[in-house]
């Protein structure tokens, strides 16, 4: 009956409880982060208004630029990392393992689940050379390749930021593409196969432009997470050394919380949603004209 | 109409570029690429070595961690990395369940998880009944509105939000860390439960209207019991997104009673210049082998979970 499912009161009552959450923790303090920007201090030493001078600092700051610098590097050769092997992941599950991949799809996935914090300091220890060699060197010593400080260096540090987050997260890319690559229809891969297509031609040809619309929701999906990094580095080795693995998120983080410096950190959180916004609407524009365009 | 990326080289831009097929046509006999030539090697062999490399690097890591962590600080010393552990040493887990405080973080990170997540589902799914299937003007608008919070980063939120848990004397319990998860929980929630009200067939709650049934016991004896594998599916993935954080369990947390699960394996690091390793990988792997445990509940859910969206197309 419509005037039951039209109920206004009732919808006032289911509607009310979320609303009212969702304004109060997410929209007035992000309006609310805005106007931070334009001030200077701390809710316990209280503020002081200073127009536009965090968004200049932002412009002039060699931190903001370096953990500028290291997010979008870190976010690109990361989300290469996850699209590449998550795809060819996905494709050993369809192609080579068939019906019998449950058990490694289920064994990749499982590190996706694990606390970040935790798997950082397990591939801190992983990589570790001192106070004892770990497995990581010790293997490389087999092959005669002398002990490598890992976290000595931005670029060292780098890699192994890699490759713990590619490892922590290659599993949910390879399930997610995996089940892109369920949707093709099988009729379509037999008639191709009838047509002599086989192997990686039939990969190159069919599969991967039919895949292309889970290609990029995964894209979208690993710019908002990559961009956003946190837990993992925070626990690894706090973005040392120096700031060299200082993503934006760390050094807002620092900076407000640290420095006691609401103003300039709201102005950081700013940018960084600035660059999360912009990500997403270029991945967007792009595989959408790109599309436009295959019709 | 014609482009400069030879990526794109669909119909008008032919001119540009050589004719290539976008789509295989009827080529006899295949020529044989090199690639093709690795795929005809003893197939079963090469099979074989993928599933034995992916085998070592999930599973090697965790039983380095499962081996050390019963090593003593000797043993790391004097023995070589992957050797057994001489004897197993009960002490490490000992000392990790004091050092994290494991008894009261995993209570803390129990409560506020499953508290943040009973709130999250009943509000949000009332939330998505509202906007999907109850009947009334600007429902679409007040939809987008909340849609639009996946937008907001957490670092945005959080700087407002420790100012008013400061002024409302909230800080020092677990209010915020809850009420902040309930918030940025919400968008996602009120947009998954809207799509699986969609599916359902608005003649459902009209004919149980029609049979006297009030605007609640179409919410919860027809609406609820029907999306339910939409509540499962976002129930784990608040589980693990809840149970797993670090960033706003930092944030808010001001004293070692209220730290949850991942503030407290901080504990560990360098709080006495040199960190013991035998303590700190047992806590690790104490929490890595409780979550195997849920993991091995509700992989199944999870999977199904994941891929039921896009099969549905």
């Amino acid at each position: 009956m419509r005037h039951i499912l039209g109920n206004r009161r009732a919808v006032l009552a289911f509607l009310a409880p979320a609303l009212i959450i969702y304004i109060g923790v997410i929209v007035v303090p992000a309006v609310w982060s805005l106007v931070y920007s334009f001030f200077q201090g701390a809710p316990a030493a209280g503020f002081s208004y200073v127009g536009f001078a965090n968004f200049k600092h932002l412009w002039t700051d060699p931190t903001v630029r370096s953990s500028l610098e290291f997010t979008l590097k870190y976010a690109i050769v990361l989300i290469i990392c996850q699209i590449v092997f998550g795809y060819l992941l996905a494709l050993f599950y369809l192609f080579v393992l068939k019906r019998s991949s449950t058990f490694i799809r289920t064994l990749v996935f499982f590190p996706v689940v694990l606390p970040p914090v935790a798997i950082a300091l397990l591939f801190n220890k992983l990589f570790a050379i001192s106070p004892t060699v770990g497995p990581v060197d010790s293997v490389l010593h087999l092959f005669g390749v002398g002990p490598v400080d890992w976290f000595a260096t931005g670029s060292g540090a780098f890699v192994v930021i890699i490759v713990m987050d590619l490892w922590r997260s290659a599993g949910f890319y390879a399930v997610l593409l995996y089940a892109g690559l369920l949707d093709i229809p099988a009729e379509v891969l037999e008639s191709a196969r009838i047509d002599g297509a086989s192997g990686w031609r039939l990969v190159q040809h069919i599969v991967v432009p039919l895949s292309k619309p889970i290609v990029v929701a995964s894209v979208i999906f690993a710019i908002n997470a990559d961009l956003k990094v946190f837990d993992s580095i925070y626990a690894l080795n706090n973005g040392g050394p120096g700031v060299a693995t200082t993503p934006l998120n760390l050094y807002m983080f620092e900076t407000s919380f640290l420095y006691n410096d609401y103003g300039y950190g709201a102005a950081i959180a700013m940018l960084i949603t600035v660059v999360c916004l912009l990500g997403t609407v270029l991945v967007f524009r792009s595989s959408r004209r790109e599309v436009a365009g295959a019709h | 109409m014609t482009t400069t990326n030879p990526g794109a080289s669909r119909p008008g831009s032919d001119l540009l570029w050589p004719a290539e097929p976008a789509a295989p046509v009827r080529r006899r006999p295949p020529r044989r690429s090199p690639l093709a030539a690795v795929a005809a090697m003893p197939r079963r062999g090469l099979v074989g070595v993928l599933i034995a490399v992916i085998l070592v690097v999930e599973i090697y890591p965790l039983f380095w961690l499962l081996t050390s962590s019963f090593k003593t600080e000797d043993d790391f010393e004097t023995q070589p990395l992957w050797s057994m552990p001489q004897h197993f040493d009960w002490h490490n887990y000992v000392s990790a369940w004091q050092t994290a405080a494991l008894g009261q973080t995993a209570l803390n990170s129990l409560i506020v998880t499953l508290v943040s997540m009973a709130i999250i589902l009943i509000v949000g799914s009332a939330a998505a009944f509202a906007l999907e299937v109850m009947v009334w003007r600007g429902r679409r608008s007040v939809l987008l509105f909340v849609i639009g919070g996946l937008m907001v980063p957490t670092q945005l939120i959080l700087l407002p939000l420790y100012t008013i848990y400061y002024h409302a004397g909230l800080t020092n319990s677990l209010f915020p860390l809850i009420i902040t998860y309930v918030g940025q929980g919400l968008p996602l929630t009120v947009f998954l439960m809207a799509t699986y009200f969609r599916s359902v067939p608005l003649e459902l709650f009209e004919a149980s209207a029609l049979d006297g049934a009030g605007i609640f016991r179409c919410f919860f004896s027809v609406g609820l019991p029907l999306v339910r594998n939409g509540i499962y599916t976002m129930a784990m993935l608040l589980f693990f997104s809840i149970w797993n954080d670090l960033l706003v369990a930092l944030t808010f947390n001001t004293q070692p009673s209220l730290a949850t699960v991942q503030v407290g394996l901080l504990n560990f690091d360098g709080q006495y210049g040199q960190v013991s390793y035998g303590p700190l990988l047992a806590a690790i792997c104490i929490i890595i082998f409780a979550m195997l445990i849920v993991y091995a509940l509700v992989n199944q859910r999870v999977m199904k979970g994941l891929t039921a969206g896009s099969i549905k197309g």
